[in-house]
Order: C-alpha cells, then sequence, then structure tokens
C-alpha cells in the first residue's frame, strides 16, 4: 500500500529490488530505446521521483491479449512493477471494482486530473450501427473514446487494433472499426502495434514519458522508433541463410531442422517492423523464428488481409479470380481477329488484277 | 494507404489483373499473327540434315561467322541480359514459389548470392546496351519511343527487384511493392510491344529454317 | 497507266503471311541486319539498314492485319502509307538491295528480310515504283524474249560460230533430252564461251542435251521486279518448253536470279509442282564429277579465288560443290575472307546492276568486294554468275584494280581434252 504521492524507490525496496538493479533496469531500458548513457542516470532518478500520474485504460473491440502480454508477470518483473508507479485509476481487467462504482471511478479519475491524465486504449472502435456494435455500461466506445480523450495529455493506442483497426477490421470489416488515430485528430498519439504487443516496449514508452514528459520519436505510423525501427528481417539471427538462399520447405524438412530461413513458409519479417528479433518474448525466452514458426506481421496496417500467413512474400496473396476470365477474353479476340484478317486476305486475292506490263506504269 | 497495404494491393488484385492481361494478351497476338498462314512450297525439295525449322530455332543463337567480331556489344551484352534475366527469374527461389503457387511445379534455386551477382551483371549490360542504342547510329535511327519505354519496362524489375533484396534507397516494404508493380506493368505490355518476340522468335526462327530447310539451307 | 497506289496495298494485304506477321512482330531494332548488308557497312548511312528499308509495309501490316493497329489509324495516331512514300523508298528498295539475304541469315530473332523485301517487291511494282531500269528490261524479256533483247536470229548466230570453233553440234528442240540448257543474255552476247563449254562437258560425259527456240532465256526479270503475274510468263515459257521437249532436267545457266526464280519460285509461280527437275549448271558440274565422268587434265597455276553468287550460295544451298570443282583444276586456289555461306555480294543481282541511277551507290558498297580482293590478292577471281561477272569488272575498273573475273564452267571446260567428232559433212 502506498499513498497517492508515493515515490517508486521506497515502493521497490519493499519488494526486494535493490536500488543497483534499478539502475540497471533504467540504463538497459535507456539503451533499448538507443538514448544516450547520460539518459539512463536521467530515467533513474526522474523515476525515483516521480509522481505518479494518472492514467485511464479503456477496453473497447479487443480480446485482452494486450492486457495479458503487458501484465505477464513472472516473479515479479520490474515491467509489472512500472504499474506500480502510475496511477491507474481504470482498468476493466485489473481493477477491483465493478458495475456503477467502476464508472465513478472513471468519472472521477477525468474529473480530478483534467488535461493531465494519459489516456491507454486497448482494442478498434466500432462505428457501425451509430457504434452499436461495441458498447460498455450502455454507452458505444465510439462516444466513450471521443469524451475520455477531451481531457488527456496524451494517448497510447496499445496493441494492433486501436493502432489501427486490428482483428475486427479484417475483410469484410462487418462492424466498421476504425483505429484511435481514425478518430482521435486533435491529440498526440502513440501505436504500439502488435498482436500482442511486446511488453518492454509498453514500459520503455511510459518510461520515456515519465522522464521526458513527451513522447518518443515516431514514424510515419506513430511508432516509437526506437523499437520499431528496424524490420525483423534485419535484425533476424536468421538472416545468413536468407542471403545464402537457404529456406526450409516443410515445417519439419531438413532445413527447418537446421534453422534455416522460413520465407518460403510465408514469414513477413522483411516487410514487419518490430523489435521481437532482438528483445524476443517471455523475458527473452523465445520469439516465433527461433521456435521454427514465420513472422505473422502482426505490428503492420491490415497484416489480417495480407495473404495467408504460410505464402511467401513472393506468392499471390490471394488466389487469382479474374485471370483466367481475362485470358478468355484474349482468345476470343484472337480468334474474332484471325477471322478478320483471312477474310481481308481472302479478299484481297479474289480482287487480285493480273499485273500485265502497262500496269508497271503510273 | 500504408506500405504493407500497396504491398497487399499489387501481391493480390494487382497481380491478379496484370496475370489476366498477359495471358490475354498472350492468346490474342499468337491467334493475330499467326492465323494469316503460309502457302504451301510446290518447289522440289531438297532435304539436307541440319536444315529445319527445328534446327535453326536453336542454331540462331549462334552468331554467324565474322559477325562477333563485327558487332561485339550487341551480341555479348544481349546474351549477359538474357541469361541474367533467365537465372533471375527462374532461379531466385522467392521466384520460383511464385511459379509454383501458379503452376504447382518447383526446382531447385541457386544460392541467393550467385543470384545477386548475375542480377549485377545484368544490371550493367542493360545499361551498356542503353548506352549503346544511344550512341550507335543504326540502333538510334531504328529507334521509337517505344524501343526507350520496353527498357524501362524491362530494366526496373531487375533494378527494383535487386535494390529491395540490398535494401537500398526506399525501406524494403515499399521496394518490394514497387518490384512487384513493375513486374506487372512489364506483363501488361509485353504482348503489344517489341517484348512479344519472347513468343515469336520461336517461330519467325522456325519459318525461316523451314523456307531455307526446303532449299537445303542451313540457316 | 494503270498502276496505282490502291492497286499496290491490295497486293501487299495478299501477300503479307503468317512469316511475314511473325517477323514484324519480332523485331527488336537490334541494328545487326545493318552491318551484314554492304549497302550499309560501306556508306555508314543507317537509312540502308534492311528492316528499315520496309518500314512502309510494316505500318501497313500493323493498320491493316492487328487490332491495335486498325485502332491506332482510325485515331489518327497511324498515318496511311501513300504513294509518294513507296516512291521515296524505291531506292532502299531497289537500289540499295540485291536480295543478297544476307541480313536474313544474321538477324538473332530469325527474321527473313529478304523473303519480305521481294514481297514488298510486289506491292512496289503494282502500285507503279519500281526503277525504270528494271521496268525496261521486264518489258523487253516478256516482248522480246530476253532483257538484254537477245532474240532468236542472233542465238542461232552465236550457236553456229561455237559449232565451228569447238566442232561440236549444238542442238536445238531436240525432243527426249535428258538436259534442256538454259541460257542468259549476258553470256549469249558477253560471254560465248559458255555455249561451248556445255557442249564440250556434254559430250565427255556422254549425256543428251538441247536448247529450246521458244525459251532460251533464263533470266526472269519479272522476279527481279518482284512482280509475280510478269514472273509467271517468263517462267512458263520454260516450263512450257520443258514439257514439250520432255527432258528430265532443266540446267539453269551461270545466274544467279534466274536459278531463283526457275528453281525456287518456278512451281510456286505455276501453281503445281513441275514434272522435271531444275538444277543448276554447278550442281550438274558437281554431279559428273562426283559419278566421274569428268576427265580433266592440267592445272590452273596462278593464284585463284571464288567469288559465291548469292543466289547460288547462300539463298540456293550450292556451296560445295564449286570449291570441289576449283580443287579439280587449280592447284592455287585460296579462300577469300567470309568465302561461302557467308560471302559478300558483288553489289549488282536483283536488278540492281540494271538501275542507272544507283551507280554510284553500287560503286561505293563494292568496297567491300574489293577489300575481299585486296586481303587474299589473287591473280584471277573465279565466279559461276554471269551478272556478278559483269559487275565486278565494272566494279574492279573503277578502282582501277587489274584482276580478270573468268566463269568457272569454262574453267573446268578448259582443262577437258578437245573432242575428237568427225564433222557431219566429213573433213
Amino acid at each position: 500500500m502506498r499513498d497517492k504521492e508515493g515515490v517508486l524507490l521506497a515502493g521497490l525496496a519493499e519488494h526486494g529490488v535493490s536500488r543497483r538493479t534499478f539502475m540497471k533496469f533504467c540504463t538497459t531500458l535507456a539503451s533499448l530505446m538507443a538514448l544516450p548513457a547520460a539518459s539512463g542516470v536521467a530515467m533513474a532518478e526522474a523515476l525515483a521521483t516521480a509522481r505518479r500520474p494518472s492514467v485511464i485504460w479503456l477496453h473497447f473491440q479487443e480480446c485482452t491479449g494486450c492486457t495479458e502480454s503487458i501484465t505477464r508477470s513472472h516473479s515479479p518483473t520490474i515491467e509489472g512493477l512500472i504499474f506500480d508507479l502510475i496511477s491507474l485509476d481504470y482498468q476493466e481487467t485489473l481493477m477491483a471494482a465493478a458495475g456503477h462504482q467502476a464508472e465513478e471511478a472513471l468519472h472521477k479519475a477525468m474529473k480530478d486530473n483534467e488535461g493531465k491524465y494519459l489516456l491507454i486504449v486497448e482494442g478498434s472502435i466500432a462505428q457501425g450501427l451509430n457504434g452499436a456494435y461495441s458498447t460498455v455500461a450502455g454507452r458505444s466506445n465510439l462516444d466513450t473514446l471521443k469524451e475520455v480523450a477531451k481531457g488527456a495529455a496524451a494517448i497510447v493506442a496499445v496493441g494492433s487494433c486501436a493502432s489501427y483497426g486490428g482483428i475486427p477490421k479484417a475483410n469484410p470489416n462487418p462492424t466498421s472499426a476504425a483505429s484511435v488515430s481514425d478518430i482521435i485528430k486533435d491529440k498526440p498519439i502513440v501505436n504500439i502495434p502488435g498482436c500482442p504487443p511486446i511488453p518492454v516496449v509498453m514500459t520503455g514508452v511510459m518510461a520515456h514519458f515519465l522522464t521526458f514528459g513527451s513522447l518518443p520519436e515516431l514514424d510515419k505510423l506513430g511508432r516509437p522508433k526506437a523499437f520499431y525501427g528496424e524490420t525483423i528481417h534485419d535484425r533476424c539471427y536468421r538472416r545468413a541463410f536468407y542471403d545464402q538462399g537457404k529456406f526450409a520447405k516443410t515445417f519439419d524438412d531438413e532445413g527447418a531442422r537446421n534453422g534455416w530461413c522460413l520465407f518460403e513458409l510465408g514469414c513477413k519479417g522483411p516487410v514487419t517492423y518490430n523489435a521481437c528479433a532482438t528483445t524476443k518474448w517471455n523475458g527473452g525466452t523465445s520469439w516465433p523464428v527461433e521456435s521454427g514458426h514465420g513472422c505473422l506481421g502482426c505490428s503492420e496496417p491490415d497484416f489480417w488481409d495480407a495473404g495467408s500467413f504460410y505464402k511467401a512474400l513472393s506468392m499471390p496473396a490471394n488466389p487469382l479470380k479474374v485471370a483466367s476470365g481475362v485470358a478468355a477474353v484474349g482468345a476470343a479476340v484472337g480468334v474474332a481477329v484471325s477471322l478478320a484478317n483471312r477474310a481481308k486476305k481472302g479478299a484481297a486475292k479474289a480482287a487480285h488484277e493480273t499485273t500485265t506490263l502497262p500496269d508497271l506504269e503510273k | 494507404m500504408s506500405e504493407l497495404q500497396f504491398l497487399t494491393w499489387v501481391r493480390g488484385p494487382g497481380l491478379d489483373l496484370a496475370i489476366g492481361i498477359f495471358l490475354m494478351g498472350v492468346l490474342w497476338r499468337l491467334f493475330e499473327i499467326y492465323s494469316l498462314g503460309r502457302k504451301k512450297d510446290l518447289a522440289e525439295p531438297r532435304s539436307v540434315a541440319g536444315a529445319s525449322g527445328m534446327s535453326t530455332v536453336f542454331r540462331r543463337s549462334i552468331p554467324p561467322a565474322g559477325m562477333l567480331k563485327n558487332s561485339p556489344v550487341t551480341y555479348v551484352a544481349g546474351y549477359v541480359f538474357h541469361v541474367g534475366l533467365a537465372i533471375i527469374v527462374f532461379f531466385f527461389a522467392p521466384h520460383i514459389k511464385f511459379f509454383q503457387s501458379l503452376l504447382g511445379v518447383s526446382w531447385p534455386g541457386f544460392p541467393s548470392q550467385l543470384i545477386d551477382f548475375v542480377a549485377v551483371l545484368t544490371i550493367i549490360a542493360m545499361l551498356v546496351l542503353l548506352f549503346d542504342r544511344i550512341t550507335k547510329p543504326v540502333k538510334r535511327y531504328l529507334s521509337t519511343f517505344q524501343d526507350w519505354f520496353t527498357w524501362a519496362l524491362t530494366f526496373l524489375p531487375v533494378l527494383t527487384g535487386w535494390m529491395a533484396v540490398q535494401h537500398l534507397l526506399l525501406p524494403y516494404t515499399t521496394m518490394l511493392a514497387l518490384h512487384i508493380l513493375t513486374v506487372e506493368l512489364l506483363l501488361i505490355f509485353l504482348p503489344f510491344t517489341k517484348l512479344f518476340h519472347a513468343f515469336t522468335v520461336f517461330g519467325s526462327r522456325w519459318y525461316s529454317g523451314a523456307v531455307n530447310g526446303h532449299k537445303g539451307v542451313a540457316v | 497507266m494503270s498502276a496505282s497506289l490502291e492497286k499496290g496495298v491490295r497486293v501487299l494485304k495478299e501477300v503479307i503471311d503468317a512469316p511475314i506477321a511473325s517477323y514484324f512482330n519480332s523485331c527488336v531494332h537490334c541494328g545487326l541486319c545493318a552491318e551484314a548488308c554492304l549497302f550499309y557497312t560501306e556508306t555508314g548511312d543507317p537509312k540502308y539498314t534492311p528492316i528499315h528499308k520496309l518500314e512502309p509495309m510494316r505500318r501497313l501490316y500493323e493498320q491493316e492485319y492487328t487490332a491495335l493497329g486498325r485502332l491506332k489509324k482510325l485515331v489518327g495516331l497511324s498515318k496511311a502509307v501513300t504513294d509518294a512514300e513507296l516512291a521515296e523508298w524505291q531506292e532502299l528498295v531497289y537500289n540499295s538491295c540485291t536480295l543478297c539475304g544476307r541480313c536474313s541469315v544474321v538477324c538473332p530473332v530469325g527474321n527473313d528480310i529478304v523473303y519480305m523485301i521481294r514481297k514488298f517487291r510486289e506491292g512496289m511494282s503494282a502500285s507503279g515504283n519500281a526503277p525504270e531500269g528494271i521496268k525496261g528490261a521486264a518489258n523487253r524479256t516478256i516482248k522480246i524474249g530476253s532483257p538484254m533483247g537477245v532474240k532468236l536470229p542472233a542465238v542461232r548466230a552465236q550457236m553456229r560460230h561455237v559449232e565451228e570453233d569447238f566442232g561440236l553440234p549444238i542442238p536445238m528442240d531436240a525432243e527426249g533430252a535428258e538436259y534442256l540448257v538454259m541460257l542468259s543474255s549476258m553470256e549469249i552476247m558477253n560471254f560465248p564461251e559458255y555455249l561451248g563449254a556445255i557442249a564440250k562437258i556434254m559430250h565427255q560425259a556422254g549425256k543428251t542435251w538441247t536448247l529450246c527456240s521458244t525459251a532460251f532465256e533464263a533470266t526472269n526479270a519479272g522476279m527481279q521486279i518482284g512482280n509475280s503475274d510478269l514472273a509467271r510468263v517468263i517462267v512458263s515459257r520454260i516450263v512450257e518448253g520443258a514439257e514439250k521437249l520432255k527432258v528430265k532436267t532443266v540446267i539453269s545457266p551461270e545466274c544467279g536470279h534466274a536459278y531463283t526464280a526457275l528453281r525456287w519460285e518456278g512451281a510456286n509461280l505455276m501453281g503445281r509442282p513441275f514434272g522435271f527437275k531444275v538444277r543448276h549448271i554447278i550442281e550438274v558440274l558437281g554431279e559428273f564429277q562426283e559419278q566421274g565422268l569428268l576427265k580433266t587434265e592440267g592445272f590452273e597455276t596462278d593464284r585463284l579465288t571464288f567469288h559465291d553468287p548469292c543466289q547460288l550460295a547462300r539463298r540456293g544451298g550450292v556451296i560445295k560443290q564449286q570449291r570441289n570443282l576449283m580443287n579439280m583444276v587449280a592447284k592455287n586456289f585460296v579462300e577469300m575472307p567470309d568465302a561461302g555461306f557467308m560471302n559478300w555480294c558483288c553489289g549488282g543481282g536483283g536488278g540492281a546492276s540494271a538501275i542507272e541511277e544507283g551507280e554510284e551507290l553500287r560503286m561505293e558498297a563494292f568496297k567491300k568486294k574489293k577489300s575481299q580482293f585486296d586481303t587474299v590478292k589473287p591473280d584471277r577471281v573465279v565466279t559461276a554468275c554471269a551478272n556478278c561477272r559483269i559487275v565486278m569488272e565494272e566494279g574492279l575498273e573503277h578502282y582501277k584494280m587489274n584482276l580478270p573475273v573468268v566463269g568457272l564452267t569454262e574453267m573446268i571446260a578448259d582443262h577437258l581434252p578437245n573432242p575428237v567428232v568427225t564433222k557431219p559433212e566429213g573433213n
């Protein structure tokens, strides 16, 4: 139990995390984000004495996988402890309250911290039927988002659904799902895509916010460059096999067992920006390619519609539909032209006027 | 439209349409050209081994006596380009996967470093050919807009493909999408330009060989 | 006076076939055909590029026989072929092309360009755009019987001279003879030794032969002008004569295009296969040599080289025979560079030598032939085409080169022992 104004270090000490370990964590985090060495110290100082900002976490059309990923705490991880650093005033999965009490907590947090709270959104926003496809406490997600966003200092769209629309947006998009940035245009938004995203990415962004009071440098799609600046392909430990053309052809052939590149089995590594190849998952245990399965491209927009996960990038994304029809048109045109040609040639032959000597003169 | 969405489009509807137009064009043009037929040759034939349509299809790939010395650039750069392109298209593993998805058959590929080397040679050969077309009087005289256009149509897929694998200039996703897009453009225009020689060269060589083979002349 | 663009276009539509369509669609503008054509190599003027000589026909093909071409013409993106354009192309299609066929054998995509030029000439002649010189030759061939205006009495006169000089009878209209011997005007007028040579050779080989009073001329100006209708008239005289005399084989003389006209185009012009064989005199000599019927004596000792007439070698497939014959009577036979299949044209075939206004161009093109001679430095040049002989003599004179040109058949006959024949009237 900590009071609202409590500082992190005391709390950490309570959990048996020494100051040295904490420093090491901060420098690691800083270097992961390619910040200068001094930032690690700055981060430590800032975090140690930070006031705990209010954080409101909204859940819309989502599977809760992002929450699961980010709160996955082994024993305990420092990621989890960061959550002690913030005042998580509303989080449907984690909070103890339910029903009216939960809604009251939301409105109180909004009122008390107006203009200053961090809004985290998980899940896409249904726009169809005026938003009626997804409601909480009798209000559409669409309305809720617009209202809560008004008083937020910044918004973090966590997961591919909030960042781009995700699986609800996949063909045929029955609920007209949209991303946070499709709807909110007047607030700074950082997208942390992934299905789900990597925990340390979340932590890094929050640490940056708390240390520097701003969001880290973002790419064109609003993703922190520190974690989404390189493709999986460019950091993949199997890259040498790609460069040589050594590919696994099936999931249990010799190539697969030798750890060869998974391009032919559909790996989307070359077109996917994320940090999986460097930070890996589950505290550095492994990640999809290392386990022998190609990258799905889950941190990219519309990856669900980018063709089969098991079709290589050089293969057609979908089966060809119009090709044979169009080809048949060609055969028909060809036959028609042939008939016209032969008729013309025949007519010319039939109209042949035998040339005699005078006919050589104009 | 994001990078990946663009890539998904060229891999999806774009490819579907391009392959359709390509097949349409090939069928149409083959009919259009060969339906004109040929009159039977009533002269007494002279049969000589090696003088036939089929043998000319192969033999014409060899420069006739004196011509290689006379026009080395056209022959050498021409061959490096054609052979290089064939190697890249048919023996680079990702391309083999593409053919497999269309035809159901696949075959072993070459190591990617070899393909990379061949791609560089092919690009150089194509630039040499472009330079030659600009500087040699006969080629410049004969060249029309179509000659420059088809050069670009053929060059861009090789260049963008190589740049994609090398991670040059643009991010991979965009480079790959451009590569696939330029391939689609090549497919669409191939049957309707001089690039159709990819198909008619067999017919032309065969006719030449047959007409002359009737006379016992091995051309 | 009834030639017209319309007629020319109609004729072109008639003759354009699948090979031509395939060829036009295969051309990639590589320019290699120019490098094979002596009119380009010796002038450096790219307009003489062989495939360029066909440009109006290509456009016509595209506009008439392709869907997109028809569309282009409809919307004005492709202009119709005009009479002025065809007139402009006369120089390219006739003066600067001897139908030598070198371009056809080098084209990497397999285009038979000479085949197309031959067909283009059909349209050119029907539209009135054939050159005056060849029109004159065609006129004379059809009206008089030979392009140089040689008539039967002149032929009979030559026959008498040869009979006296050689002591051998020259048969005419002998029914049932094995061989019908054709002559070309050039031989009758300029190289009468040829007839004597034939007589000597046939005598030694023990073969029966004859001339034909209604068909002594082999030269086919209709072929050169490129008009099948006229070519047919000329060929049919020979066919009638051969069938009337019931010969087994018709021998085409030392003339290039006569051979092509009779041997390869004749049956197609007549619309039916021949009942007799057609052979070039060199082919016949080659057969005689193989069969051991030519018993020669002595050798030429000076340095000799051989010029392969285009229509005989590259276009006709007779390449080895002349070499075997040369080796039979020459000790010092050397080959020119590119001899045989890839030999360079003399520059005067296909009717070109009859075109007065093309003479300057021919002389420039002759530099190629001159360079072949300069490399080999022969004492004499041997060949098997009377037109090549005249053209080369003219070219050599122009460049002030003293190099005699002789015919192969005569050379062979010179090495046969003189015949011992009892004259019909006794000595």
